[in-house]
């Protein structure tokens, strides 16, 4: 036992003693929240549009109002004719145009029909859509807000409602993504190149030449890393939610649970990888492009897997962030329990074991 | 010393697919001897001392390490042995009390001797003032000398030296082997290899590995009066030649 504590510290020695590396594992998690939060967001706040109002009447000021209040459009142009369209959306001063035909309220009230245009910039579809999507939504409420005064015979009331994420936030989506990304860069990579290290220096003989036990080298490489990560896993948890005001609805302790399950999946990885792996860049590589990669793709939290291909779809089962994910959205987000994510738990678990059977065979107690 | 076996071989053979390493050596070593082991590049000495270490498993054949079987009791030979690569393998980022700390350590030593054995070490090699010093300040020199006096921390009966004198200067070496004097006069078998010919000379005894085999053993005297020779050099030259492997 006393020997394991021997190897340990020497762990932390080597650690803490390599500042670099520890101010990117410490600031990785933090950047990338923070990076996620304010800058990589599909929100859209603050578009600059123009108007071409030729109306210039009581209902076209007042939707014109309420674009203006809602924090996602800034009006930047008023426009006098069509022909100033082109110039100003080829400067790129703007994003989106709405366009008033003339007699707007005229038509509104008499025909019971009035079209506004929307043009926007495609050249960013999914921007362009997000924008049309908001300004038609502003429309619709001041339609709404007549309605009320005025009585219209037949209306249809579609009525939307965002469960779990009525603001449709961005970062109840990557929140769970980031931690997943993390614990694994984190748990594979560094556990990986830990060991490796000691390969390429030749300390890794002098060990298997030691009478310690294998397991326990094992144990000890991975300890430090395991507490690293439950450490990503506090600031990231902390950050989302005071600074990202996303909730953690459900249980904090299933959520560390499954975090900690998962973070054990990744050292167990990161092991299989130093079995396979003689070089610290090999290890380096294979980690990014066998792990993180996937874990972007696969986990669902960048790209949607229903709209991969089958095979593709089956792949992504292997991933264990995909199963991370789910868990986390369910936990944190839906707020549920141990009973709506326990097969993915199991997943988890099952993979788990399976690595660590395989890399604790492959670990090698004597070198070829 | 005493005339029981430090290391006991018999047609000890390491196999890598089709290609034999190391074919059937035999040869005995005795206690507080200083055994010299000898061979050109790819001559198979690395592979036969790894099996020895417990490194790498034999194909076959029998081997005895400090009175234990090599296949039996592995676990009580790592206990009884030391051993130092090729490779420099003190780590760099920790302090020389760090480093003896941790492979006292994991040699299961008590605190108060793992601090015995490194005060003595230090004031030993002229470091005390550097015992917290990260090892990667110190010269190569010293660093090898380190390492020697690392491997020894938990005074092993057979010490395996895996040419450990590689790219250091000469007047380092001359203190290397008084070292490895010392070690032996304390009891300590050491079983070195080495490509320097002036160091076989200072062995008790020499084996000299060809393509595998083990060509030649006995005292350096007795070879170069039975090659009819000037010195080591000669022996070595005049049976590496016959070597059919090229250099891996």
């Amino acid at each position: 036992m006393k020997q394991f504590l021997y190897f340990i510290r020497k762990e932390f020695y080597h650690l803490l003693r390599d500042r670099r590396t520890l101010f990117i594992l410490f600031g990785m998690p933090i950047t990338q929240i923070l990076i996620f939060g304010f800058a990589l967001t599909n929100e859209v706040k603050n578009s600059r549009i123009a108007v071409l109002d030729n109306s210039k009447d009581d209902a076209t000021t007042a939707i014109i109002h309420q674009l203006e209040a809602s924090r996602y459009f800034d009006i930047v142009n008023d426009l006098n004719s069509y022909t100033d369209l082109e110039p100003v959306f080829q400067e790129g001063k703007i994003r989106m145009a709405i366009v008033f035909p003339e007699q707007f309220q005229e038509s509104l009230l008499h025909t019971n029909t009035a079209q506004i245009q929307l043009i926007a910039d495609a050249t960013d579809p999914n921007v362009a859509n997000t924008l049309t999507n908001y300004a038609s939504a502003i429309i619709l409420d001041y339609q709404n807000s007549m309605r009320e005064t005025e009585e219209f015979p037949y209306t249809i009331d579609t009525e939307m409602r965002m469960l779990y994420n009525p603001q449709l936030k961005g970062s109840y989506n990557f929140v769970p993504g980031v931690m997943a990304m993390v614990l694994m860069l984190v748990g594979a990579m560094m556990t990986s190149i830990s060991i490796v290290r000691e390969k390429e220096l030749g300390t890794m003989e002098i060990i298997l030449v030691s009478p310690i036990v294998p397991i326990r080298v094992i144990i000890a490489k991975m300890i430090p890393y395991l507490l690293l990560s439950m450490v990503n896993i506090a600031s990231i948890l902390l950050l989302s939610v005071y600074v990202l005001d996303v909730p953690i609805n459900g249980s904090l302790l299933l959520l560390l649970f499954e975090s900690f399950l998962f973070t054990l999946t990744a050292l167990a990885l990161g092991l299989l990888i130093s079995s396979i792996s003689d070089s610290q860049q090999v290890a380096m590589l294979v980690s990014l492009m066998g792990l993180f990669l996937p874990t972007i793709m696969f986990s669902g939290f960048m790209f949607p897997i229903e709209n991969m291909p089958i095979p593709l779809q089956v792949l992504s089962n292997l991933v264990p962030a995909k199963w991370f994910y789910y868990i986390v959205k369910d936990v944190m987000i839906k707020g549920t329990g141990l009973e709506t994510v326990w097969k993915e738990t199991l997943v988890l678990l099952l993979m788990l074991a399976v690595l660590l059977a395989i890399s604790i065979k492959k670990f090698k107690v004597r070198l070829e | 010393m005493s005339n029981e076996l430090a290391i006991s071989v018999s047609d000890l053979t390491k196999q890598f697919g089709d290609f034999t390493a190391v074919d059937a050596i035999t040869f005995d070593v005795k206690q507080g001897e200083i055994f010299g082991f000898l061979g050109a590049n790819g001559a198979g000495k690395t592979t036969a001392m790894r099996m020895l270490c417990g490194l790498s498993l034999p194909t076959s054949g029998m081997a005895n390490v400090a009175g234990f079987d090599l296949y039996k009791e592995s676990e009580k030979i790592k206990r009884s042995i030391g051993y130092m690569s090729q490779k420099f393998s003190l780590y760099e980022d920790l302090t020389i009390r760090e480093n003896n700390r941790f492979y006292g350590g994991i040699y299961g030593l008590t605190d108060q001797e793992i601090k015995e054995k490194t005060q003595f070490m230090l004031k030993h090699l002229h470091l005390e003032s550097q015992a917290d010093t990260l090892v990667k300040a110190l010269p190569l020199g010293w660093k090898q000398k380190l390492s020697f006096s690392v491997s020894m921390i938990h005074d092993p009966k057979i010490v395996f030296l895996d040419e450990p004198t590689g790219g250091v200067d000469p007047i380092t070496r001359r203190e290397f082997w008084t070292m490895i004097y010392e070690a032996a006069h304390r009891g300590t078998t050491v079983f070195v290899t080495t490509h320097y010919m002036d160091e076989a000379e200072y062995c008790d005894r020499v084996s000299i590995m060809v393509d595998g085999k083990i060509e030649a053993l006995d005292t350096p005297a007795a070879l170069t009066q039975q090659f009819d020779v000037k010195g080591m050099e000669e022996v070595f030259v005049k049976l590496a030649r016959k070597a059919k492997r090229s250099d891996n």
